[in-house]
This record gives C-alpha cells, structure tokens and sequence, in this order.
C-alpha cells in the first residue's frame, strides 16, 4: 500500500513536471506573448527587462544556467542578441535551444524586416545587415509571430495542441480588435514628424505613419555625443520635428539636452512589456504608448 | 586465430554492422541496391523539378514571404584581432623572484611594438559540433593558440571540447590578452603559465539543472605547457589533469557574480626554468616532480538596473597555491656546473582588480598584485640558489577609451616591484585593440 503511494506521487510529481514548458525569453515582448498563447501550460521568464539594451546584455552565470533549463528560447533573432545569445546556447549543455532546433525560435524569421541592407560596413555604425530586428514594435508583427509560436508550440508539446490554437485564435481576435482601435485613435498622429533614438522605432513610425526626420545616434549603435548633438540641432532648425522619442533603457541624458534646446518634448516611450507602470502586458503596452504620444503632442 | 577473431571482434565495433564482412557477393548487391536509389532519388527531382517550372510558368500568386534575415555572418565566422602599443620601461627580463617560470617567456618589449595578431576562425560544423581555431601570427611565423571541437549536442548539459584548448581553471585564465582589462598580465597568471594556460586533450564540463549556475569541468591533456614541460608530456597517458568548478548567479537586477575553485596537476619531466643565484648570474635549472595547483577565483559585477552599457563595475580576484616537489638541477648551461638537489616549494599569490565604466566608452581600473614567496626549499643547491624573502608587488592603474565596441586605446601607469633590487620600477604604456570581422561574444 505504502510502496503505491509513494510510486502515484512520483509519477504524479513527474507527470507535472513534463506537464510544464519551460520558456526562457530573450526580451519581455516575448515572454508576454508567449504567456498569452501558453496560459499555466508553461513556466515563462525573460532573460532581459525593458531598462536593459537587449543589444548588450552580458551571457551573466544566471542566464546560462536558466538557457540550461529552458525546453524553448523564444528570441528576436536578426542578430538583436548576437552578443551574448549564442554563448548562452553553446554554454548551456542543452541540445534543446540550439539554432536549427525546434527549442529556438526567432521572432524575426516571421515576419518582413524593414532597413534590409545587406551591408555590413561598420563605418556606417553597427548596423543590422539582416535587416531592423525590433519587429514588435509593429502590433500586426505580433500576429504573425503568434501563430507561427503556436505552431512550435504545438511541436513541442502535441499533447496541448487545441489549447495553443484556442488560445492562439483568441489573441488574434483581442489583437486585431485593439489595433483597429489604436489606429481608429492614432490617426492625428500620422504624418507627425518625430526624432528617434536608435532604430528601436522605425516599426512603431511605419504602423502609425510618424514620420522619422532625424536619429539621436550619428551612426546605428554609436552613443550621441555633444558634436553629433549640437549638429543635429542644427538641423532641426530646416526640419522641425514635434517629438523626441527613446526606450525605457537608453540614457536620457541626450533627448533631455536636445529638447532644451529645440524646444520640442522628449518623450520615454515603453518600448516593450515592464518599460512603464501601464505597461503590464502587450496591450497595455501599446495603450499607454498612445496615450504618451498623443498626451505630448496635446 | 585469436588474433583473427580479435581482428574481426574489432572491425564490427569501429565499422556499421553490415560492413563487417564483405564478400564479393555483397558487394555487387550493395552495388544494385546503391544504383537503384540513385535512379529513384533522380526521378524523384525530374519530378520535383517538373512541378517547379509548371509552378514557376503560373502568374506568381502574392504569397507574403517569411523573410530570414540574411546574417551577416560568413561561414565561417572570421575575425582578426590586431593589438599594439608603446611601452616605456626599464630594459631586460624582471621575473618575479623566488618563482620558477616558465623559461620560454622573454623581456617585455619597450618603444614601440606590434603585439600578437590573432586570426580567429569559427563555425558551427554541423547541428552537433562547433569547431574554432585561433591563430597568432607574427614575424615569420603562425602558432596555433587553440583549435578545437566543441560539442553541441550531448545535452543534459554536457559540453565536450576536445583539440588544443584554454583551459576553463581559474577566470582569467580564458581571456585571451585582447580582452585583459589591463595592458599586461596579472603576475600570477604570468607566473603560473606565462600568458594562461592552454592544453592538448580533453575538456568535459557538466552545468547542473539548478536556477543557480552550478558548473563543474575536468580536463586532461598533454601537460606540454607550464607547469608541464615537454619530457613531461612525452608519455602515455595524462601528463596534466584539472578539475573546476563554478558558482554564480545573480543579486536583485543590479548585481551578478561568479566564484570558483580549481585544481591542476601536472608531472614535469626536465622543465627549464631561469634563476638568479647567489652570484647574481641568471643560471638555469631544471626540475622534474610533481607540481599541483590550486586556483580560487571571485568575479562581482555591478551594472545599474543590469544594464552595462552605460555605466558598471566589475571587480575581480583571484588567488592561487602551487606545491612543488621533485628534483632541481642547477646550472645545466654546457660547461655548468649541472648540481643535483631535491626541490620542494609551497608558494601563493593573488591579485584583485577594479573596472569602473563611468559613462559611455570611458573606463579607469585599478589592479594590485601580490606574490608570496612562501617556504621553498632548493636542498643541496641551497648554497647556490637564494631562498629570498621576498614578496614581488605591482601596482597598475589604467583608463582606456573605446569609441565602438570593436575598439579601444589605453593608457597603463604601473609600478614593478616583482624583482627583488629593483626599488623604482615604473612602466608606462600606451595600447590599441580593433577587432575586426565577425562580433565576438565575450563571457562574463
Ligand atoms: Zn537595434
């Protein structure tokens, strides 16, 4: 009787732990999405916080044994995470999340790249020559990317694959229903002409149609300094711009100084999931980004 | 017949089962069977191929395509490291004294010089290996620094590397001297393996299925290089074996270390050495015993909200003790006086460094370095070489500036007292570092 107990909790007790995927995200956007498609199906955590560059991360102890652990690393790819992510991989003794393996998958890859160029001269800054990674910032790109996660889902754990779909099918009716909504909302901001830091925005202009003048950053991935600044300044004066846009993670050293001198407000924009208070989840991400951005311009 | 048997027993083991024993017969039916596949895979594409032109003369539906992102990645990946400087010093060797050193190690170089330029060649092989190989190039010659295979796939967090590799003891001792933080070496890795130590053989590093980073490693190699010694690898077998292990995780966002304790072994067969006897001639000398080190390392890093690119702070030491015994054998140059003596050494040191990144692109550290002489014992030859007490320093202080990741220029002010004798040594040196080609992931 005794012997039996104990054989019914270990398979019990094993049962719950296969029952569980565990996720490991490059960045919050993903771990959200992932958590919308999963529900308790899967254990998501994300390797990055929206106040961290996710193009300089360090492959840290932690995160290595956490990419050790993970049966799926759900990532931007496009070379986004090419400093520290491949470590990650190779580091982590799990065959899993290997590129090329059902266990890594690159949001990217989905979806069209904007900025493809190919090029990859490091004189023109540090570029990313497969193209713009930061895809999320377009909520359309989450559709695509969503269901091609559920589809991996699914690989991974057949067992549970109408709950990824159902789940999936519901996000994409809540998605396409919030981003006729945000459009409906965002239609004063079109045409706006704004100044970004680093390329982090193109995907959030092309959707809202603002229109992008100039860059904080003289060269992709080259930090402003006070010449490239002054400079810009300068040219603000031919082109006016109404708003200075940058993530949660960058300095805001450089905006503030520019919107003192333009004139013009700067405006820290969530950028993704945790990078505000309101920011809770990816609707909220892109509630509270229109209300700033419409808020600035009021 | 044994032998036949044995013979047989051991081509089924190295060959696919089917292959064991060929007869003309199964040759011609492997050959039948091999020219109907190919037939069948051709008609196969003719079919496919057929499908595709048909398709390709259909207007073109609007299909929206997944773009992959074309990396930019060569295949394979390709990178060269270039690094040189200026040096103003006082000339000749400055070996740290009462320390055997590896002999092969010269004078640092002063006035201007072109330090090592690594070509760095990497690539995934195939889903289940990843190879590398870093070449040194200099005047007239290539030396292989590391080539290695690497494992992708073993999985329950196994990672075999295997070829020449830089051994995983210690934490400094995997930076190549592009990623020092400093312009030289610390003078405990300089003592203990002249640059780091690197190994011919065999690495298996096991990570443990915890949310903290539990990594234990083992190695055995060659045991060629310092603390080994050539006579001392020409064996069967090991002539050097490590063990290590690593703990670290992270503390709140902000806060991330590393701590580790490593053991290498290795079994010197006429390892040459230089030493300054009693007369004050750097004699050589040569030992053969049994020298075991232990190395513990501590790696705490400070980034605000765990983002490094603005500002952050590592600190880092390490602290290490190596027994020697065996037998020494003094002035071996032809014509010394070649004087046997039993040799036994117990001696430490450590070093601990400061980075401060304070905004973007600018960073000042601060390093001080320590040796203890500790007990040491030449026996008979205890007439001709000094047992010194005497405690080699160094203090080194460095700001470098780097525009972009793949570059950055330094500037080092550094006292030597690693000599005994030698009270006002300052050293000033004046660096670059570009990296060029494919983006290097650097470890924590
Ligand atoms: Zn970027």
């Amino acid at each position: 009787m005794f012997i039996r107990f104990i054989f019914l909790t270990l398979l019990l007790t094993a049962n719950t732990a296969n029952a569980a995927l565990n996720v490991l995200a490059c960045e919050p956007e993903w771990a959200s999405l992932t958590q919308e498609l999963t529900g308790d199906l899967a254990r998501v955590t994300s390797a990055t916080t929206a106040r961290q560059d996710p193009h300089h991360i360090e492959a840290r102890p932690s995160l290595i044994a956490r990419a050790r652990n993970a049966d799926l690393l759900v990532c931007t790819g496009a070379e986004l995470e090419i400093g520290w992510l491949p470590l990650l991989q190779r580091e982590s003794g799990n065959a899993r999340i290997q590129p090329g393996r059902a266990g890594y998958f690159a949001a990217a890859d989905q979806v069209r790249l904007l900025e493809k160029s190919g090029v990859s001269d490091r004189a023109q800054g540090d570029v990313h020559p497969g193209g713009n990674p930061h895809v999320h910032a377009d909520p359309r790109n989450l559709l695509k990317v969503a269901s091609a996660l559920a589809q991996r889902l699914t690989e991974l754990d057949a067992a549970n694959a109408a709950v990824y779909a159902a789940r999936n099918q519901d996000f994409q009716k809540r998605m396409a229903a919030a981003i006729a909504r945000w459009e409906k909302e965002a239609v004063g901001l079109r045409g706006v002409p704004v100044v970004v830091q680093h390329k982090s925005w193109s995907y959030l202009a092309g959707w809202l149609g603002l229109k992008v003048v100039a860059d904080l950053e003289p060269k992709p991935g080259i930090e402003p300094s006070v010449s490239s600044l002054a400079s810009l300044l300068d040219r603000l004066k031919s082109q006016p711009a109404k708003l200075i846009l940058r993530t949660a993670y960058h300095s805001p050293k450089p905006s503030e100084w520019l919107s003192e001198r333009a004139g013009i407000p700067a405006l820290e924009l969530p950028y993704t999931v945790g990078g505000s208070a309101a920011a809770k989840d990816l609707f909220g991400l892109f509630d509270d980004t229109l209300a700033k951005l419409k808020g600035a311009l009021k | 017949m044994f032998k036949r048997t044995l013979l047989a027993a051991a081509l089924a083991c190295a060959l696919p089962a089917q292959a064991a024993a060929v007869s003309d017969e199964d040759l011609s039916k492997l050959r039948a069977e091999f020219d109907q596949k190919l037939k069948d895979i051709q008609a196969a594409y003719e079919g496919r191929l057929k499908d595709l032109e048909a398709r390709l003369a259909k207007p073109a539906v609007p299909v929206e395509q997944a773009t992959r992102p074309s990396t930019s990645a060569a295949n394979p990946e390709l990178s060269l490291i270039l690094l040189g400087s200026y040096a103003q010093r006082k000339a000749g060797e400055r070996r740290p004294t009462g320390f055997l050193q590896d002999a092969g190690i010269g004078a640092p170089a002063r006035g201007f010089s072109l330090n090592d330029t690594e070509l760095i060649l990497a690539a995934n092989i195939d889903p289940y290996f990843r190879g590398l190989a870093t070449l040194i190039l200099a005047d007239g010659q290539a030396s292989v620094e590391e080539a290695w295979f690497q494992t992708l796939s073993l999985d329950h967090g196994l990672t075999l590397k295997g070829g020449r590799i830089i051994s995983g003891i210690g934490y400094a001792n995997e930076q190549h001297p592009h990623a020092w933080d400093f312009a030289d070496n610390n003078l405990m890795y300089q003592t203990l393996f002249g640059e780091h130590l690197v190994q011919d053989g065999l690495q298996l590093k096991w990570l443990a299925p915890s949310d903290t980073f539990v990594e234990l490693g083992m190695e055995l190699g060659r045991g060629e290089a310092f603390p080994g010694s050539a006579a001392g690898g020409d064996n069967n077998g090991a002539g050097s074996w490590a063990i290590f292990g690593h703990v670290g995780g992270d503390v709140g966002e902000a806060y991330a270390w590393r701590a580790g304790l490593s053991y290498l072994g290795a079994r010197p067969q006429a390892r040459e050495s230089l030493l300054v006897d009693n007369g004050g001639v750097e004699a050589s000398t040569l030992f053969s015993g049994k020298s075991n080190t232990w190395i513990a390392d501590l790696i705490w890093k400070w980034a605000p909200d765990g983002n490094p690119k603005a500002r952050n702070f590592k600190f880092q030491t390490e602290y290490f003790q190596r027994d020697e015994a065996g037998d020494l054998t003094y002035d071996t140059a032809s014509g010394g006086a070649n004087t046997p003596g039993a040799y036994r050494a117990r001696q430490s040191g450590w070093y601990a460094q400061g980075i401060y990144q304070f905004m973007p692109h600018w960073r000042v550290g601060l390093r001080y370095d320590r040796l203890n002489s500790g007990s040491l014992d030449f026996g008979a030859n205890n007439t001709n070489l000094p047992v010194a007490d005497y405690s080699p320093t160094k203090w080194s202080l460095m700001a470098d500036y780097s525009p972009s990741e793949y570059a950055r220029f330094r500037l080092q002010l550094a006292r030597d007292h690693a000599m005994q004798g030698d009270p006002d040594n300052s050293q000033i040196s004046l660096q670059y570092i570009y990296s060029l080609g494919a983006h290097g992931a650097h470890k924590f």
